[in-house]
């Protein structure tokens, strides 16, 4: 039996992140192939670790590590990365594994970075041996890199939106162990110092249920006027395509692919975006995908489950007036 | 305020990924090469920053002799002076690019002062590894902060913005001299002028050959997704398609009421 694997999980709202989640199940697979338990370190305010350790429960979390330093807070990405390294030291750790998100990434690049190990970003599959046989995303996860990883503790991040959260089963939370660390002056220098509170009432692209999204074939900023429309009778966000960014008609912000946002929503409404990779790679997560273009033959169209073939400039208002007129019929007192 | 930014020649894929035959890389014959679009914003951002306080710039790149190429861009739009650190063409990983990038950047600094800020881009477009700016900063012990969209360099400080996780931005304020990998968004990059691209061409560029190491971490073989192409069902064509796609709303369950 070797060490525990160490699963890092970052937290949202109040509870684990679904990224983390995800990566608890590929924690879950490396710990039953090496045959140790998952360990579980919650990146969490200290006095939000009882709490945070119960939503684990019945996802197979032997233990949940709670760092004792009152000074340590989320806000500290190389105070967490000297605790996490410092626990995997002293716990003969085999694997550390965590969300391959901004902040996942981020943190664990710090420990291997600490402790002088390889990391592995953004991993589909692991398969323990000798050396470690891992694939991994490329592009974005337009291309997949079939790599080896040979370290003394595998420091991996899971893409996430690859691999399912797994259900609890009804098992008990994990036990809580209080770890002490040692963190320096240096561990706690880099820390947030200032917030800005999201825009209210937005609805933000990477939670929304309906994402209506514009690309070159809107023409201008103004002509998202009619896709902000559509998207607020759906309760849904508006993005766009690098095009649409780079042209300054949207902000930065709202860029959906490589270098802006991932998506997964319910549906993704797609207009006037032709489908390069870069932006492929940012809606693939989509459950659906509605592609309203010009051109049947635009590459959206190899990744869309339905379309409309036309001018979005016409087609977009007729849904919403379709919706509009709907919505009279059934209540025709409001 | 001095200022160094690493970048990484990378082809332009644009449509459609094709490989070489035996798996191990793109097929690059037909492709032209560029940088990712967070480090075109990172080399922007030097070039304002040193235009709006004076100081200097400098770009290096760990890649074959053609990223050259790339050097030059970086001068075209005002960098000053360019690094190459010539590799023959194998991929390095991120421990040991960062090792290179290390070596190459205390060479620099004991020649010719430290750097008060150096720029990556938040993760290469191509190997994606979201580290090596990290590494660089942790081997020489200075304070780095990925993710960031807004930069506002003072004296013995920079302040740096990026969006948070729940929505919404958080601030961090970094002593100098630090290491910052930035996003795109930052900026819009400028377009190189024609002046701009005569005077690249003429700079010197410093070489040195790194030995190519492992840091553990070996690409065996590259392949595609399985590719889950759809047929897409045809809803109808212009505005008469409108009730059929309300329908389809409805039915996937995004028109409640």
């Amino acid at each position: 039996m070797s060490g525990p694997v160490i699963a890092l999980v970052t937290s949202a709202g109040g509870g684990p992140d679904r990224a983390s989640l995800e990566a608890l199940t590929v924690a879950r697979q490396i710990a039953a192939a090496t045959g140790s338990p998952v360990e579980a370190i919650v990146v969490a305010e200290r006095s939000s670790a009882g709490g945070a350790a119960a939503s684990l429960a019945g996802l197979g979390v032997a233990r949940a590590i709670v760092v004792e330093d009152d000074r340590l807070t989320p806000d500290h990405p190389d105070g967490w990365a000297a605790a996490v390294a410092q626990v995997a030291e002293t716990r003969a750790t085999s694997a550390i594994v965590g969300p391959g998100t901004e902040r996942g990434n981020d943190l664990l690049a710090r420990v291997a970075a600490r402790l002088d190990l390889p990391m592995a970003a953004n991993c589909l599959t692991v398969e323990p041996g000798n050396t470690w046989a891992i694939s991994r995303q490329r592009w974005a996860g337009s291309l997949i890199e079939d790599c080896r990883l040979t370290a003394r503790i595998k420091v991996l991040t899971i893409a996430p939106n690859t691999v399912a959260a797994g259900a609890p089963d009804g098992g008990a939370a994990p036990a809580v162990e209080s770890v002490p660390v040692t963190l320096t002056d240096a561990d706690l220098a880099v820390h947030v110092t200032g917030r800005e509170a999201p825009e209210r009432g937005k609805i933000s692209l990477t939670d929304a249920k309906v994402v209506v999204g514009g690309g070159r074939g809107v023409g201008s900023g103004e002509g998202f006027a009619e896709l902000e429309e559509l998207a607020s009778l759906l309760g849904g966000a508006v993005g766009g395509s690098r095009v649409v960014t780079s042209a300054g008609w949207r902000p930065h912000a709202d860029q959906i692919g490589q270098t802006g946002l991932r998506i997964a929503p319910d549906v993704y409404i797609a207009c006037g975006i032709s489908g390069a990779i870069q932006h492929i790679v940012g809606c693939k997560a989509a459950k659906r995908i509605l592609a309203i273009n010009t051109d049947p033959d635009s590459p959206i169209m190899a990744v869309a489950d339905y379309a409309v073939i036309g001018d979005l400039s016409t087609i977009v208002p007729a849904i919403t007036a379709e919706i509009a007129r709907r919505h009279e019929v059934d209540s025709p007192s409001s | 305020m001095n200022i160094l930014v690493c970048v990484k020649r990378v082809p332009a894929t644009g449509g459609r990924i094709v490989l070489t035959p035996d798996g191990t890389d793109i097929d690059t014959r037909y492709l032209g090469f560029t940088v990712s679009p967070h480090e075109e914003c990172a080399v922007e951002e030097a070039v304002r920053i040193v235009e709006g306080r004076g100081g200097s710039t400098t770009v290096l790149t760990l890649g074959p002799a053609a990223a050259e190429d790339q050097l030059r861009d970086a001068m075209a739009i005002g960098i000053e002076r360019a690094i190459l650190l010539e590799t023959d063409g194998r991929d390095w990983d991120p421990v040991a690019t960062a090792r290179a990038i290390v070596a190459a950047i205390r060479a620099q600094e004991s020649a010719n002062g430290p750097f008060d800020l150096i720029l990556f881009g938040n993760e290469s477009a191509d190997s994606g590894g979201f580290q090596v700016g990290i590494r660089v900063a942790a081997a020489l012990g200075r304070p780095v902060v990925t993710g960031i969209k807004s930069l506002a360099p003072g004296e013995g400080s920079v302040v740096a913005r990026r969006e948070a996780a729940g929505g919404g931005w958080e601030t961090f304020e970094l002593p100098l001299p630090a290491v910052v990998s930035v996003k795109e968004g930052i900026n819009l990059p400028r377009y190189p002028s024609v002046p701009g691209r005569l005077r690249a061409r003429k700079k010197e560029i410093e070489r040195s050959t790194p030995a190519w190491q492992s840091g553990g971490l070996d690409k065996v073989v590259l392949r595609l997704p399985a590719t889950e192409t759809t047929q897409a069902e045809v809803l109808g064509r212009g505005a008469e398609a409108a009730p059929a796609v309300v329908d389809l709303l409805t039915r996937i369950g995004v028109l409640g009421r």
